[in-house]
């Protein structure tokens, strides 16, 4: 028997701005996130949506603990967040993979179990979870897009945290992979019910995973509506009810379901702010 | 199998044509002075029986070793250093973006008058010109380092020197390596020139000593194509660590 989504508040969100300082005076200060409020229940998996640059990923960076929001704090299990905890696991779009390690090297990073049986144990059951058996002592280099991120997230795994930050994990790869591995994150979050916070611009993709879809506006981005999922799993895309969520977090995108800029939205092109290098 | 016959034969062309042209070239000329492939393979044969090729040969190889290695083990922590520490940076890149130019040969007559004609001053030749490319290497290596892997290993709480034993180091290595062949380059042009003047063995020694000494200049071409083989050998070292799985990655060949 799974344990099931609790009741008890995991992540939260209050109150969260963030600005960009310029970087000189040529180039004026943007603000990226207003007012971001939000909880996430433990066991809980929420996507967050929103057009490019909007933020989303800037809110998912402040909760990891790699930048420091302007105003307001997130808290998780009631400690604000200060820094990265191995507990909290970031799986990055550019794939973080150390590309000197072997995939066995690679998932056993954050191990931290000191008993060198349990360690392997607990390294194999993931790769063995993300299907690469066999590819242990492979390196990185030999393997695809696809099969990196199966790497990474049973890196992720392997480190047994209790929340995973994805940030457009899937963002990277090809279409047929990206299916693929959404249908494989849906069956290992089952089994596994860590908390997620996922990033993505895929509404679809949103739909097709989260119990909660949080969809952002343009930047300075609000939260402009929290949709619930309630439909069973494993989803179909061309369920009616799927489609119907699909269409209403369009709308609050300003987009109607074919792409198409409904009345009153103007779509800006912003260009990015680039964060601090290192953090 | 083309590519590969090819990357054979196509050199090998190359080397008989000019081993031919050169000694067509001396027997036209009629001179007696500059030797035929010839004579320069019957020199190289007498150095040989006489026992100061091998001798000189690792009189070379010995200073060369010593000054690298010793400017790899200051170069390398220093480089790592100044490209995590942006103070160290800043405090420490503009002397050695001045010191950098200066030729070696420029300081031949500071490595006389400091260490004498001792095997230390061509030592400490090679270790300056080692030295700041090394550093510079390892410098912009660390400073290369692609930010996600600096945040995933911080994320899974990896700090302090195992951060940089796990991750910062392994992350520069590539471009450190690319560094330290071009450094040994470097090492090996110098060589010759401080043989030439602050010591009495080596193939620096040799060629300047076969011309000094009745103008053998069979001997001098010998000991050129000696440098030329050995340069070439040292770089084969160095390209067969860049094959390594640990450091393939980040270098595009």
């Amino acid at each position: 028997m799974a344990p099931t989504t609790g009741t008890t508040t995991k992540i939260a969100v209050r109150d969260v701005w963030m600005t960009f300082k310029g970087t000189d005076k040529s180039k004026p200060d943007v603000n990226v996130l207003e007012a971001i409020s939000l909880e996430v229940l433990d066991g809980e998996f929420v996507c967050l949506v929103g057009p490019s640059g909007c933020g989303k990923s800037t809110l998912l960076n402040i909760a990891a603990g790699f930048l420091q929001g302007t105003r307001g704090e997130i808290r998780i299990d009631d400690r604000p967040v200060t820094e990265p905890d191995p507990r909290h696991i970031f799986i990055f779009q550019e794939n973080g993979v150390f590309p000197w390690l072997t995939v066995e090297d690679n998932v056993g990073f954050g191990v931290k179990r000191p008993s060198p049986k349990e360690r392997q144990e607990l390294v194999d059951h993931y790769i063995e979870m993300v299907g690469l058996t066999g590819f242990g002592k492979a390196f990185p280099r030999e393997l695809s897009g696809g099969m990196k991120q199966r790497v990474e997230i049973a890196r992720a795994l392997a480190a047994e945290p209790d929340v995973l930050f994805m940030d457009e994990p899937f963002g990277a790869l090809d279409y047929l992979t990206r299916i693929r591995l959404r249908a494989e994150v849906t069956q290992i979050w089952q089994r596994e019910r860590k908390t997620v916070l996922f990033v993505t611009h895929d509404v679809e993709e949103a739909v097709q995973l989260a119990d909660r879809v949080v969809v952002m506006g343009k930047r300075p981005s609000r939260i402009r509506d929290i949709v619930t999922v309630d439909v069973p799993r494993p989803r179909n895309l061309d369920d009616p009810a799927c489609r119907r969520l699909r269409d209403h977090i369009f709308r609050v995108m300003g987009l109607d379901h074919s792409g198409q800029t409904l009345e009153g939205e103007e779509p800006k092109v912003v260009p990015m702010p680039l964060p601090a290098r290192r953090s | 199998m083309r590519s590969r016959l090819q990357s054979i034969l196509l050199p090998l062309g190359v080397a008989v044509l000019f081993v031919a042209g050169w000694h067509f070239a001396v027997r036209w000329t009629g001179s007696d002075i500059f030797p035929t492939p010839g004579q320069v393979l019957t020199g190289t044969y007498e150095l040989l029986e006489r026992g100061v090729l091998l001798k000189y040969v690792v009189a070379s190889l010995f200073r060369v070793a010593s000054g690298y290695l010793l400017a790899v083990l200051v170069g390398i922590p220093l480089g790592l250093l100044m490209g995590w520490f942006v103070p160290a940076r800043l405090a420490l890149n503009p002397a050695i973006q001045v010191l950098r130019p200066i030729s070696p040969i420029a300081w031949i007559p500071v490595a006389i008058l400091w260490f004498g004609v001792s095997d230390l001053a061509p030592i400490f030749l090679i270790f300056l010109a080692s030295l700041f490319p090394i550093t510079t290497a390892a410098m912009a290596a660390v400073q290369n380092i692609q930010l996600v892997y600096i945040r995933a290993a911080r994320n899974f709480g990896i700090q302090g020197l195992d951060l940089f034993k796990k991750v910062v180091f392994p992350a520069a290595l590539p471009q450190i390596l690319t560094g330290l062949r071009l450094a040994l380059g470097i090492a090996w042009l110098v060589v010759v020139a401080a043989e030439m003047i602050a010591v009495n063995s080596g193939l620096g020694y040799l060629i300047i000593d076969a011309r000094n000494a009745g103008k053998r200049y069979d001997l001098v071409v010998a000991g050129m194509a000696m440098i030329g083989l050995i340069g070439l050998g040292l770089d084969w070292l160095v390209r067969r660590m860049e094959k390594l799985d640990e450091v393939r990655w980040g270098l595009s060949r």
